[in-house]
């Protein structure tokens, strides 16, 4: 047991950056596509990535790399909390404390664009931390634990007792993805009024950093989808990569379809999503029980 | 071997003994200070000592007055007492034209004190308790509060510094602590409802006396808000005791009696209800929470006390008294629906408040909600979280409190606004007030621990409206937290390091409290099984497994160690060490110092950031008078629904 959760911690480790890059090559593939380009070849975040670590580092204080380092560390360690069976609610608090570094990388430098940026997250945070905890409880209730490892071994796919969590799952994965039409703390795509938001004063190897926990986190994310669809039968598995790549291909067609919304416009949009998708169901999963 | 008897009465009369000893010493002497941190000491090692005796013991022990002649005298000296407290009430409402005070405060404590005079009261078996409950509780005043009427040693001098239009009462001041924190360990200890309403009612005119300190139109305003307010809470529960003497044929006049008589009818289920309003009103739940945020006025070691060890910790530990009682019903329900709305409602109103004070004000009231919720439910699990959110709410809120106040006397300011910086101008309180906001909300921090217990609690309950309430609360508890947070740790070039102007007798305080949120993340799983279990086992006669267990523990541990690890492991390495400096990035030229660029015609323009406070959203304006209705309605309903059970 304890030897088998080791090789996936180190597997997860491993391979998450190399799916997240991927992930990331594949979306950027797809919306040139979507807007008739050509698109730069599937493997070019990884140039890009390689290229931000060997760059000159400039910084704006030297407490903004420990929060980023911090960043990192928090997010791999979620990741590997959740790859490694650990439970589900503490998966989603670390990950929030994660997100909070990141946060305060961009207050303490004290520019415009930066704190912009940094509010603009936390409200981003604000939005989808309920959801995340919905989830977790959705699981409890349904299957009867909050640890991943016991969810994996169900003998019914989740996602038959939470649809509408899924739904709420995947609506604020474009948030916690930083996709339009929610991409308002920072965003890949160069129409920013506020330049790279949380981000601006971030570079070199910093930037480099950044993007490789961006990794890590879209992979936890696809696979907090996959396990709406995990049994003990291996062919779920088959399914759960599928409704990734559904999920995933959704999020960049609405990504590439719908322009920026304002902050408190996607706070009322989301609160009301979670509370009705969600909400709803674990009330009628609760009545049913 | 001093007996827990012994150092109990101590802790209950001493108290009183300090406060008229410091109360005599007009001038700021040596003396003075010695006095309040010697005794404060002295104070906190008697507490210390009967907490761990009694959690040791871990059995409930009922007791009286050691002879006769003391138990007559403690009788007559509360008969006395609260006809003292009656007639303060008086005299400061007729100065002050608050006639209102006076009807409420006679209604309240008439008829306890005529039912005593008439010799109608019914033949008392026990007077005083101590149970783990009541250690942990211990624990909490004794630990906590001594240690800020040490800061206020030093808080104080400064504060009449800086303050000169408001007349130095500082004896007074120091002396009313002290009080409290007799009547304190008095409510904690009595198990006689007589007795407690007494030491109830002591609490409520000591606040109402410190939060009018100043004397200032607006703290007498605010301060006369908080008093008729509590003796309304009073009101409800001498009308409790009274219902107990004659409408219910057992003639229950004890805290351990009620908790004891099993499935309750509705006559004991009507005095619960009226308990539980009174606690609703000191621990400042809507719609009774406007006397809290007007308790700011006062010097900040009132709130410190008031928010932290003492007064609103009141409330939730007779919630927590009471239960077992609130398992499976209605009355339960309505308290944890009440206390879960004002965890979610505080938490949002908590995003439009740029003062220091306001936003720690609101977050008690939120996180007391969430404690008032979690006794509601009657579960065993819900108590457990109950116990621990109490014991971290404790130590974090009485450290940011003291910060704050810090942070005001050395900067003039507890505006959020201009703590931006903090980190460059006062590195230490920095420091600390970052440690303390990481505890409120933060893992693997006590807090969320402890939320997290009350999140698996209300699932298990079934409660889903209140796990609605709970993640909703805490998407808003986390956007305010981390902003303050955010303002904290911004680095501002060329930035002076101000004057740290702290006591020393306020780092007396701060330092062990920070040092205490720090070791209380590691020592949580300790924490469980020496003072919550026992709590438990106590209170609802059974042995309960332990609520967060095993695997999970151990993560936990793992992640406070890298929160620690992460700044000091790079600090060895060195990383970035050799990352070339800039300005940061204003979309201009920067003029040098990140606070000014310059612009097109050739100036220099200031530049300032702001957070975010979204006052059209959360506001007060907007929020605060319908949660008031809100949950004014609920409450009426709730005690006209069981009143109408008896009638």
């Amino acid at each position: 047991m304890a030897v088998s959760i080791i090789i996936r911690v180190i597997l997860y480790v491993l391979l998450a950056p190399v799916i997240g890059g991927l992930l990331e090559g594949l979306d950027r593939v797809i919306s040139a596509r979507m807007q008739g380009r050509q698109g730069p070849p599937i493997v070019q975040p990884f140039y890009d990535v390689y290229k931000l670590l060997n760059k000159q580092t400039i910084v704006v204080n030297s407490i903004q790399v420990l929060f980023i380092m911090a960043y990192l560390i928090f997010t791999v360690f979620t990741g590997a909390l959740f790859f490694g069976g650990g439970d589900m609610l503490l998966v989603f608090f670390s990950l929030s404390m994660s997100e909070v570094m990141l946060v305060l990388a961009a207050y303490s430098v004290n520019g415009p664009y930066s704190a912009m940026g940094a509010q603009r997250e936390l409200l981003q945070m604000m939005c989808y931390e309920p959801m995340m905890l919905l989830l977790a409880i959705g699981f409890y209730v349904a299957q009867g634990s909050f640890m991943v490892n016991d969810l994996i071994g169900a003998t019914r796919p989740a996602v038959i007792a939470l649809p509408g969590m899924f739904i709420g799952f995947a609506f604020v994965l474009i948030i916690k993805l930083r996709k339009s039409p929610f991409d308002l703390s920072t965003s890949h795509h160069a129409h920013q009024e506020m330049v790279k938001g949380l981000t601006t004063d971030i570079s070199g190897r910093d930037m480099g950093l950044v993007e490789l926990a961006e990794w890590y986190d879209t992979t936890l994310m696809m696979g907090i989808i996959g396990m709406f669809f995990v049994t003990a039968n291996p062919v779920s598995y088959l399914f759960a990569i599928l409704a990734c790549a559904v999920v995933f291909f959704l999020i960049t067609l609405v990504d590439n379809t719908h322009p920026r919304v304002k902050a408190m416009h996607m706070f009322g949009i989301t609160w009301l999503v979670v509370l009705v998708c969600a909400g709803t169901n674990l009330l009628i999963l609760n009545l049913i029980k | 071997m001093i007996s827990v008897f012994q150092t109990s009465g101590f802790l209950i009369l001493f108290p009183f003994v300090v406060a008229l000893l410091v109360v005599l010493q007009k001038k700021d002497t040596r003396l003075r200070r010695v006095t309040v941190i010697g005794n404060g000491f002295l104070i906190m090692a008697a507490a210390v000592y009967t907490a761990v005796c009694t959690l040791m013991d871990g059995q409930e022990i009922l007791f009286k007055p050691s002879s006769e002649a003391a138990l007559s005298a403690a009788e007559n000296t509360i008969l006395v007492g609260e006809i003292f407290l009656l007639l303060v009430v008086t005299v400061l409402s007729i100065r002050y034209k608050k006639y209102y005070c006076i009807l409420i405060g006679a209604l309240g404590t008439c008829p306890i004190l005529a039912m005593d005079f008439l010799g109608l009261m019914p033949e008392h078996e026990t007077y005083l308790r101590l149970d783990p409950l009541a250690a942990v509780m211990y624990l909490i005043a004794g630990v906590v509060g001594p240690l800020i009427c040490m800061y206020a040693v030093g808080y104080m001098s400064d504060y009449h510094h800086h303050h000169t239009d408001v007349q130095d009462r500082t004896n007074v001041f120091l002396a009313l602590l002290f009080v409290f924190l007799g009547g304190m360990f008095g409510l904690i200890t009595s198990d006689n409802l007589v007795w407690v309403f007494f030491f109830w009612e002591i609490t409520s005119v000591c606040s109402f006396l410190l939060i009018g300190y100043t004397r200032s139109p607006e703290a007498v305003n605010n301060s006369f808000r908080a008093l008729w307010m509590n003796l309304l809470g009073g009101v409800g529960f001498s009308a409790g005791i009274l219902v107990l003497f004659w409408m219910d044929e057992n003639h229950i006049s004890s805290l351990s009696e009620l908790n004891h008589v099993g499935i309750a009818g509705p006559v004991v289920m009507l005095s619960v209800t009226l308990f539980a309003f009174a606690a609703l009103t000191k621990s400042a739940q809507f719609p009774f929470s406007r006397w809290l945020l007007g308790a700011m006025v006062a010097p900040t070691p009132s709130s410190a006390l008031l928010h932290s060890a003492t007064m609103v910790k009141i409330g939730v530990y007779m919630l927590i008294r009471l239960s077992p009682q609130f398992y499976g019903t209605f009355t339960g329900v309505m308290i944890t629906v009440l206390g879960g709305f004002t965890f979610f409602a505080a938490s949002l109103l908590a995003i439009s408040q740029s003062d220091g004070k306001k936003v720690l004000a609101y977050s008690t009231i939120s996180n007391l909600g969430l404690i008032t919720a979690c006794a509601g439910t009657g579960t065993t699990e819900g108590v457990w979280a109950a116990v621990m959110l109490m014991l971290f709410h404790a130590v974090s809120k009485s450290l940011l409190f003291q910060t704050v106040g810090d942070i005001e006397n050395n900067m003039g300011s507890r505006d959020i606004e201009d703590m931006h910086g903090l980190v460059i101008k006062l590195p230490r309180l920095a420091l600390i007030m970052m440690i303390g906001i990481c505890g409120m909300f933060m893992a693997p921090f006590g807090m969320l621990v402890s939320k997290w217990a009350a999140l698996k609690a209300f699932v298990d309950s079934q409660s889903v409206w209140l796990v609605l309430f709970l993640v909703f609360g805490s998407g808003s508890t986390l956007f305010y937290w981390a902003k303050w947070l955010g303002k904290i740790c911004t680095v501002i070039h060329q930035s002076v390091n101000l004057e740290d102007e702290t006591h020393g007798s306020e780092l007396i305080s701060m330092v062990p409290l920070t040092g205490l949120i720090v070791v209380m993340c590691f020592a949580f799983p300790l924490m469980s099984n020496t003072m919550v279990q026992p709590v438990l086992n106590t209170t609802f006669n059974k042995i309960v497994p332990n609520v967060i267990g095993g695997s999970d523990v151990i993560i936990m541990m793992i992640m406070v160690t890298m929160i620690f690890l992460v700044p000091l492991g790079s600090r060895f390495l060195s990383v970035g060490a050799k990352d070339k400096m800039t300005m940061s990035y204003v979309a201009g030229v920067n003029a040098g110092d990140d606070r000014h660029y310059i612009d097109s015609f050739g100036k220099s323009r200031s530049l300032y950031l702001a957070n975010w406070y979204m006052e059209d959203y959360f506001g007060e304006k907007r929020l605060l008078m319908p949660c008031v209705g809100i949950s004014a309605i609920l409450v009426i309903l709730m005690v006209l629904i069981v009143m109408g059970g008896v009638f």
